[in-house]
C-alpha cells in the first residue's frame, strides 16, 4: 500500500510526522522547563533532590525526541538539514552545545568526585532550560521569518550574514517565539512535577509549584499574543504551482483559513492548556500535565502545518526568494520516504511502550524516601 | 562546484576526529558493560543469590556514569554531518540520512525507556521486567551501534545507490543492499564483539585491583568469571569478523589494506606483517625499501585476505599507477575519466540553465560512461589516493598485537579462577589491572585504521572528503573545536574522577 504513494503524498505525510515528533519534543520540554524552575520552587536539597529525581527519569525520552527529530529531518528533507545545520551554524552550534552539558548533569551532580560542585550542574541544567529552548524557538521562528542564504546549482549553501544563524534570535518575531517557549516549558515543568511527586508534608513546595505554573503562564501571554496577532498580519512565503517563490500578504491567516481543521487544533491546543493551568493551579489537581501536554502537541503542529503546508516555503530564504525549501524540494527521494514510511510504522509501538513504562514506573509518586541514598540522581 | 577552504576542511577534518574518538572513548564500554550486566541479572534472578543483585547493582552504577557522558559526546555527532560537512549531507542525506532515523527510532528509544527502569525500577517493577528492562537496554545500545555502522559502511562501500546528475545527489535504490551490504556485516560484528571484548577487560581491570588491594574478594572473582567466559567468546568472534573485514577491504578497499600492511609492491603469495618498522622516507613508486626491519608470515596475507595462498595482492603502487597484467587500473587513468565526468556535469547543468535540451542529453550520456570515477575528479595527483601509511600500519598492528594480548589475560583468567588461585597470581592480575586501558588503545586504534587508512574518501571513490565540507570560514569551526575540546575534556576529567571514587565505594557504596 505504501508503495503506491506518490511522492508528493509522502512527502505531506513525512512533514506531517516531522511535525508530530517536533511537538512531541515541546510537550517533553517540560523537562527543560522544570531544569530552569529549579533554583525557584525548591528551597532545600531536599525540594531539589525532589525535582532533579523526578525530571532525571524523563530527561532521556526529551533528548531522545530531539535526536530523532534531527535524524527525521535528515533523512525526509536532506536539503533542510544541509542548509539549516551548515548555514545557520552558530545557532545549532549553541542550541547542542546546552544538550551537551545537560546530558551528564543529572548523574554527576550528586556524585562523589564531580570536580565542579552541585552548582555547576544545576547551572548546566538552566542554561539547557533557558538559553536551549530560547534558540531553539528563534530557529522554528525562521520558518516565518526567513533566512539568509543562497543555494548554488548544486544545492550547496552560502549563508549572507556574518552572524551564521544568530541572527534569528534579534528579531523580535522569533525572541518571542523563544521566550513564548521558554516559559510553556516552565508551565509544563510545573504541572509534570506537581502530578509525579509526593508532597506529602511539604505543603509550602506544594504551593510554590502550584502558584509558579500560572505565574509562567501569564509571562508567557503576552509573547503568545504577539505571536498570533503576527502570524494574522505578516506576508508569508508562498509558493505557485511552477514551485516559484513569492512573498503572499496575510499568507499564514490564508493559510489557517484554508486549513480550518488548524484553526481548530489551534483553539483546541490553547484551552487545553489554559485548562491544565487552571486545573493545576486554581483546582489543587495533578492531572494538569496531561490537558497541557496535548495542547502543546496541537500548538505545536499548528505552527508545523501552517510554515510547511498550503504552498508554502517552510525554510524561506530572505535574500534569494528562490532558494527558499520548501516540503517538496527539499525532501528525499520516492524510494528513501517510502522506505522511511514503512518503518515509521514501528512509531505506535514505540509510542506504547514508552507509554507502559511510563505507567509503570509512575504508579507511585517520587517521595522523600525515592531520593535519599546512593541510588537517587 | 565550489573548491572549498581548505584550512577549514582540515579543522573540520579534527573536529570530527576529536568528537569521534572521544564518544568512542565511552561507547565500547556501553555496549559491552550493558550486555554483562544483562548476564550478570540474569544469574541473579536465576539463583535468587542476593549476593549477585549486589554485583549486577555494582556494575551498573559504573554504566550509568559511563553512559551519560557517551550520551552527551554522541549527540554532537548526529548534527556534525550538517554543521561541518552540509555539502556532504546534501549529497548523500537520501542514503545516509535514513539509518540515523531508524536508529533514533527504533534503537535510542529502547536504551531511552528502560533505562530508567534499569535504574530506578528495582523497587517500582517485578524482578523479570527488571530483568528485561535491563536487557532491551543492552540491545537498544547494540541496535543503536547497528545502523550507524550501516552508515559508516556504506561510506566505506557505497552501494545500493546511483548518482542523480539532475539533483547533483547520490539516491537510494535498494535500502537491502544498504543495510546487508558485506561491509556493513563485518563492521558490525567485528565492532560489537570487540566492544564486547572492552567491556570484559573493564571488569577484569577492575576486579584486579579489589583482588591485588585484597578488598572485595568474593565480588571480584564472581565478576571475573563472567568476564573472562564472556571475554573469551567475544575474542574468538572478534578474530573470526576481523579476518571478514579484511577479506571485505581486500575486495572494496584494496588501498586501504595495502596502506595498514605497508604493501608498496603487490604480490602473490604476499606475506603478512607480524611486526615490522616503517621506512619513513619511503614514497610510493619510489625504489626505497618500505621497512627498516620486518617479520613476515609468508604467503599468510594472500590467504587471509584472498583466502588463497596464491592470490594477487595489489600493493599501493599498482592501485596508483596501474598493473595491466593484474587488470588493475591505476589511480592517474581513473583521474582522468573522473575530470571527464566532473566537466560532462558541469556541462550538463550549463546546458539545462540555458534550455538547451540536446546538449544536456549529450552530456548526460557522456556523464553515465565515467560516472564511476566521479570523485577521483577532484583529486589533484594520482599520490592523493594514498592514505597515511605509517598511521594506518601502526594503528592496525597495535590492535591485532594487543588482541592476542587479550586472550591470553582472558584465558589466564579463567584459567586460576578455576583453579581458584587467582587472588595469588600477582602477575597475571597485574597484566588484568592494565588491560582495560590496553583495550581503550587498541578499540581506538581500529577505527584509525578504518578512518584514516580511506582517506581521501568521505564516500569511497565517489566524493573525496573536501568536497564534502560546509561553506563557512575556518575559523567558525577553530572555535567550536576549542569549545568541544574543552567541555569534553572538563567532562571526562569529571567522569574519570567519579568513577575511581565510585569503585573506590566497592558494591557497598551502591
Amino acid at each position: 500500500m505504501i508503495g503506491n504513494l506518490d511522492l508528493m503524498t509522502l512527502q505531506q505525510i513525512w512533514w506531517l510526522l516531522v511535525s508530530v515528533v517536533g511537538s512531541l519534543f515541546l510537550f517533553l520540554t517540560f523537562v527543560q522547563g522544570g531544569q530552569s524552575l529549579l533554583w525557584q520552587v525548591a528551597k532545600n536539597d531536599t525540594e531539589k533532590a525532589l525535582v532533579i529525581n523526578s525530571l532525571g527519569r524523563k530527561w532521556e525520552l526529551t533528548f531522545t525526541t530531539l535526536v530523532l527529530f534531527g535524524g527525521a529531518l535528515f533523512a525526509a528533507f536532506p536539503k533542510f538539514y544541509a542548509t539549516s545545520f551548515g548555514g545557520a551554524y552558530w545557532v545549532w552550534i549553541l542550541i547542542l552545545f546546552t544538550f551537551i552539558v545537560q546530558a551528564v548533569s543529572y548523574e554527576f551532580r550528586k556524585k562523589t568526585g564531580n570536580l565542579y560542585g552541585a552548582w555547576t550542574y544545576e547551572l548546566f541544567l538552566f542554561i539547557n532550560g533557558s538559553v536551549g529552548i530560547l534558540l531553539i524557538g528563534a530557529a522554528v521562528g525562521t520558518f516565518f521569518t526567513g533566512s539568509n542564504f543562497i543555494l548554488n546549482d548544486y544545492n550547496q549553501v552560502s549563508w549572507m550574514n556574518s552572524l551564521l544563524g544568530l541572527e534569528a534570535a534579534f528579531s523580535l518575531f522569533n525572541l518571542s517565539l523563544g521566550l513564548f517557549l521558554v516559559f510553556n516549558a516552565r508551565v509544563l515543568g510545573a504541572m509534570y512535577l506537581v502530578n509525579n511527586i509526593d508532597f506529602a508534608a511539604m505543603p509550602e513546595f506544594e504551593s510554590r509549584m502550584r502558584r509558579s505554573c500560572m505565574v509562567n503562564f501569564l509571562c508567557s501571554l503576552p509573547f503568545l499574543l504577539y505571536i498570533l496577532v503576527s502570524l494574522v498580519v505578516i506576508q508569508g512565503y508562498g509558493v505557485d504551482e511552477n514551485g516559484v517563490v513569492a512573498m503572499v500578504a496575510f499568507k499564514y491567516f490564508k493559510n489557517l483559513a484554508a486549513m480550518p481543521h488548524v484553526l481548530v487544533m489551534l483553539l483546541a491546543g490553547l484551552l487545553l492548556v489554559i485548562w491544565g493551568v487552571v486545573l493545576t493551579s486554581l483546582k489543587g489537581g495533578t492531572r494538569g500535565i496531561w490537558f497541557g501536554g496535548l495542547g502543546t502537541v496541537l500548538v505545536g503542529l499548528t505552527v508545523f502545518f501552517l510554515a510547511g503546508y498550503n504552498n508554502t516555503a517552510f525554510y524561506p530564504s530572505k535574500v534569494d526568494l528562490q532558494s527558499s525549501l520548501t516540503i517538496y524540494n527539499a525532501s528525499s527521494t520516492h524510494y528513501t520516504l517510502t522506505v522511511m514510511t514503512y518503518v515509521a510504522m514501528v512509531i505506535p509501538f514505540v509510542l506504547a511502550y514508552i507509554a507502559y513504562v511510563w505507567k509503570l514506573m509512575d504508579a507511585r509518586k517520587i517521595g522523600i524516601s525515592d531520593v535519599t541514598g546512593d541510588k537517587a540522581y | 562546484m565550489n573548491e572549498l577552504d581548505l584550512a577549514m576542511v582540515n579543522w573540520a577534518k579534527a573536529q570530527f576526529a576529536l568528537t569521534a574518538m572521544y564518544h568512542w572513548l565511552f561507547v565500547p564500554l556501553t555496549l559491552g558493560l550493558s550486555v554483562l550486566c544483562a548476564f550478570m541479572e540474569s544469574i541473579y534472578v536465576r539463583t535468587g543469590d542476593e549476593r549477585w543483585r549486589s554485583i549486577t547493582k555494582f556494575w551498573m552504577t559504573l554504566f550509568g556514569i559511563n553512559f551519560a557522558i557517551g550520551v552527551a559526546t554522541g549527540i554532537i555527532l548526529e548534527f556534525e554531518f550538517g554543521t561541518n560537512w552540509s555539502n556532504y549531507s546534501w549529497m548523500v542525506g537520501d542514503i545516509f540520512g535514513a539509518p540515523l532515523a531508524v536508529e533514533g527510532l527504533v534503537a535510542f528509544f529502547l536504551e531511552a525507556t528502560f533505562f530508567a527502569v534499569m535504574f530506578f525500577g528495582w523497587d517500582r517493577v517485578s524482578k523479570r521486567f527488571h530483568l528485561f528492562s535491563t536487557w532491551m537496554v543492552a540491545v537498544g545500545a547494540n541496535l543503536s551501534a547497528l545502523w550507524i555502522l550501516v552508515a559508516n559502511s556504506w561510506m566505506q562501500h557505497p552501494v545500493g545507490m546511483d548518482f542523480n546528475p539532475v539533483s547533483a545527489r547520490f539516491e537510494m535504490q535498494n535500502f537491502w543492499e544498504v543495510l546487508l551490504s558485506p561491509v556493513a556485516i563485518a563492521k558490525f560484528t567485528h565492532t560489537t564483539t570487540s566492544s564486547f571484548i572492552v567491556g570484559s577487560l573493564f571488569v577484569i581491570t577492575i576486579s584486579s585491583w579489589y583482588l591485588l588491594k585484597g578488598r572485595h574478594v568474593e565480588m571480584a572473582k564472581k565478576s571475573v568469571i563472567v568476564a573472562s567466559v564472556f571475554g573469551l567468546l567475544s575474542s574468538g568472534m572478534t578474530a573470526l569478523t576481523g579476518d571478514q573485514s579484511a577479506v571485505v577491504n581486500s575486495e572494496t578497499q584494496p588501498m586501504k589494506l595495502a596502506a595498514y600492511e605497508g604493501l608498496y609492491t603487490g604480490t602473490r603469495n604476499a606475506g603478512l606483517v607480524a611486526l615490522g618498522v616503517l621506512n619513513h622516507d619511503k614514497k610510493p613508486g619510489d625504489d626505497a625499501d618500505p621497512f627498516h626491519f620486518e617479520v613476515k608470515l609468508p604467503s599468510m596475507l594472500s590467504l587471509l585476505a584472498k583466502h588463497d595462498a596464491n592470490a594477487f595482492v595489489p600493493g599501493i603502487d599498482d592501485l596508483v599507477w596501474g598493473n595491466e597484467a593484474e587488470g588493475i587500473i591505476g589511480v592517474d587513468a581513473k583521474m582522468k575519466r573522473g575530470q571527464q565526468a566532473v566537466e560532462d556535469l558541469t556541462n550538463y547543468k550549463q546546458a539545462l540553465n540555458s534550455g538547451d535540451e540536446a546538449a544536456a542529453e549529450m552530456s548526460l550520456t557522456r556523464f553515465d560512461v565515467n560516472k564511476g570515477y566521479l570523485g577521483y575528479g577532484y583529486l589533484d595527483a594520482p599520490v592523493d589516493a594514498v592514505p597515511p601509511v605509517e598511521t594506518a600500519f601502526y594503528s592496525f598492528h597495535i590492535m591485532v598485537m594487543l588482541a592476542a594480548f587479550f586472550i591470553l589475560i582472558f584465558a589466564a583468567f579463567l584459567y586460576y579462577s578455576m583453579k581458584d588461585t587467582l587472588e595469588h597470581k600477582k602477575l597475571v592480575l597485574g597484566g588484568g589491572f592494565i588491560s582495560f586501558f590496553l583495550a581503550m588503545l587498541a578499540s581506538q586504534a581500529g577505527w584509525v585504521v578504518a578512518e584514516v587508512g580511506r582517506q581521501p574518501w568521505v564516500i569511497q571513490d565517489m566524493m573525496p572528503v573536501h568536497i564534502g565540507a560546509s561553506n563557512i570560514s575556518a575559523g567558525n569551526v577553530q572555535t567550536t573545536f576549542v569549545m568541544f575540546a574543552v567541555i569534553f575534556t572538563l567532562l571526562l576529567l569529571a567522569e574519570i574522577k567519579i568513577m575511581v571514587q565510585q569503585i573506590k565505594k566497592g558494591p557497598e557504596g551502591v
